[in-house]
């Protein structure tokens, strides 16, 4: 009884700071109650005994959403993050797309014939989880990984501006390189 | 509905006590606060010379707090003042949630089989309640300091998430207790010493502690807690010393061996290690010279993680080697 409860009033906790994320005025809160929806989320999924899952749920999101008030300085030009502003546009389109996906997804709950359960859960549900995710895909995830990385860094590379030779001269000999930020490691 | 959080299972080397025990586990970080803020306050009347200054140091942080208790609350215009408080008062609800997870001896108040995580998200919180302090005062001293928070936020958190593995890996398990018994016999300190060390750097940069101060360095007025006054900056404080106790606590379990050692109970040597800990972290306050915020995210990227994650590497083979 108490479980239930604690587990529905923590839905009813992500989907309200959810929706305040389009009500707020200002940048930083609109990031942070995304947080919060994210940290309900989280712990709603410690209910579901995925342990190991809601806990990187909430590492990760809260990590996300620090970082992400650095970019907002960071690449807003004008600064307006730091100002009071509107955190929706578009507001005609967005609310036909959501309340028709709302429509599709809840008509889809109501009218899909859910499988009656079939066994027992196993003891480790986390593992049954990930092997029931990767286990047969295991060699695919194992490769996307340093691909996914490599992809990353040859894009970053690709969009800098500066090469090595801005750094370290036209003979690449100069030391230390001519960065307008300096590093820590004195390269 | 099933019951949440499945517990470790049968074989646990730790006892779950009743939840009302957390008060008395909130109570013995308090006690830790103190005793850190007193050997602060001692070095820090040793430090500005002259004779008879213990005595005067042992007074410091109570007059501080008695202080602070008593002053009128500064406000500034257009403050953010809902993120403003969470950030000041979060970090020491976020302390007391690390030592949660940490076991006094056999008795843990929440034996999560995915301990060592949990005390990373907890660390990781820290990002967001520093940086909410810094902006919420709607001062530019205020955020440049979250923002230098950050700054060495991205250069620490991965060599010390990387330093956490290490243990977990040896342990094979990411259930505190269980590392803690894991290391009977040989402690993960002496064949794991760079991830104790990248932990220890971690736990100073989380409570913006030493080294990691610029974020309130008094170049920019104080940093984060520039516009902090009042019973929010006695929290804050307080909040900054029960992090750097609460790391303290968590690195017994991980590196220390947990409750092993002679003559005395389990729960007399977490303290003990746990209180040497702290004594190192406070003492390293006046010893270290300050990581320049834009300078650091390359120490932490080309020094700090490529060691650590040889660390890694090194304990992985040996975990391998062994089983």
């Amino acid at each position: 009884m108490v479980i239930d409860i604690a587990f529905w009033a923590l839905g009813l906790v992500a989907v309200l700071s959810g929706a305040a994320v389009f009500y707020v005025d200002s940048m930083a809160r609109a990031t942070y109650a995304l947080a919060l929806s994210f940290v309900a989320v989280g712990l709603q999924v410690l209910f579901l005994q995925q342990n190991y899952v809601g806990v990187v749920t909430i590492l990760m999101m809260v990590m996300e959403m620090a970082v992400m008030a650095v970019y907002m300085v960071m690449f807003m030009g004008m600064n307006p993050a730091l100002m009071p502003m509107s955190m929706v546009h578009g507001n005609r389109t967005a609310v036909v797309v959501a309340v028709t996906t709302f429509l599709v997804l809840a008509a889809g709950i109501l009218m899909v014939d859910w499988p009656a359960r079939r066994g027992s859960p196993p003891a480790d549900v986390t593992m049954a989880l990930g092997e029931s995710l990767m286990g047969p895909k295991m060699l695919v995830m194992a490769v996307v990984s340093p691909v996914m990385v490599a992809t990353i860094v040859a894009g970053v590379v690709l969009a800098a501006r500066r090469t090595r030779y801005d750094r370290f001269g036209d003979d690449l000999s100069r030391r230390p390189a001519d960065d307008p930020q300096p590093g820590g490691v004195g390269r | 509905m099933a019951d949440p959080m499945a517990m470790p299972g049968p074989g646990s080397p730790t006892m779950e006590v009743a939840p009302a025990w957390a008060v008395a586990a909130v109570a013995l970080l308090g006690a830790l606060v103190v005793v850190a803020a007193l050997l602060d306050g001692i070095l820090a009347s040793r430090a500005s010379g002259g004779p008879g200054r213990t005595m005067s140091g042992l007074a410091r942080p109570f007059g501080e707090a008695a202080r602070l208790m008593r002053q009128r609350r500064r406000t500034t215009v257009q403050a953010d003042t809902v993120l403003w408080r969470i950030g000041g008062a979060g970090l020491l609800v976020t302390a007391a949630l690390m030592v949660t997870v940490v076991p006094l001896g056999d008795w843990t108040v929440f034996d999560l089989d995915v301990g060592v995580m949990w005390f990373n998200a907890m660390d990781v919180m820290v990002w967001a309640l520093v940086w909410l302090a810094g902006w919420g005062a709607n001062s530019a001293h205020a955020l440049v300091g979250g923002y230098r928070f950050l700054a060495h936020g991205l250069g620490y958190e991965l060599p010390l998430m990387f330093a956490l593995v290490a243990p977990a890996i040896a342990a094979e398990s990411l259930n505190v207790g269980r590392v803690a018994a894991a290391q009977e016999g040989l402690w993960f300190v002496v064949w794991m010493p760079v991830a104790f060390l990248v932990y220890l750097l971690g736990v100073a940069a989380f409570s913006v502690w030493g080294p990691f101060a610029p974020a309130l360095g008094s170049d920019v007025a104080g940093g984060v807690r520039a516009e902090l006054s009042g019973v929010d900056r006695l929290l804050f404080e307080t909040g900054r010393y029960a992090l750097l106790a609460a790391g303290a606590a968590f690195a017994v379990p991980m590196f220390l061996g947990g409750g092993a050692g002679p003559l005395l109970p389990g729960w007399a040597w977490v303290l003990v290690k746990t209180l040497a800990v702290l004594t190192v972290l406070v003492w390293l306050r006046r010893r270290l010279p300050a990581f320049r915020p834009d300078t650091f995210m390359e120490v932490g990227w080309m020094v700090l993680l490529p060691a650590v994650l040889v660390q890694d590497l090194l304990v992985a083979v040996i975990a391998v080697w062994r089983s």
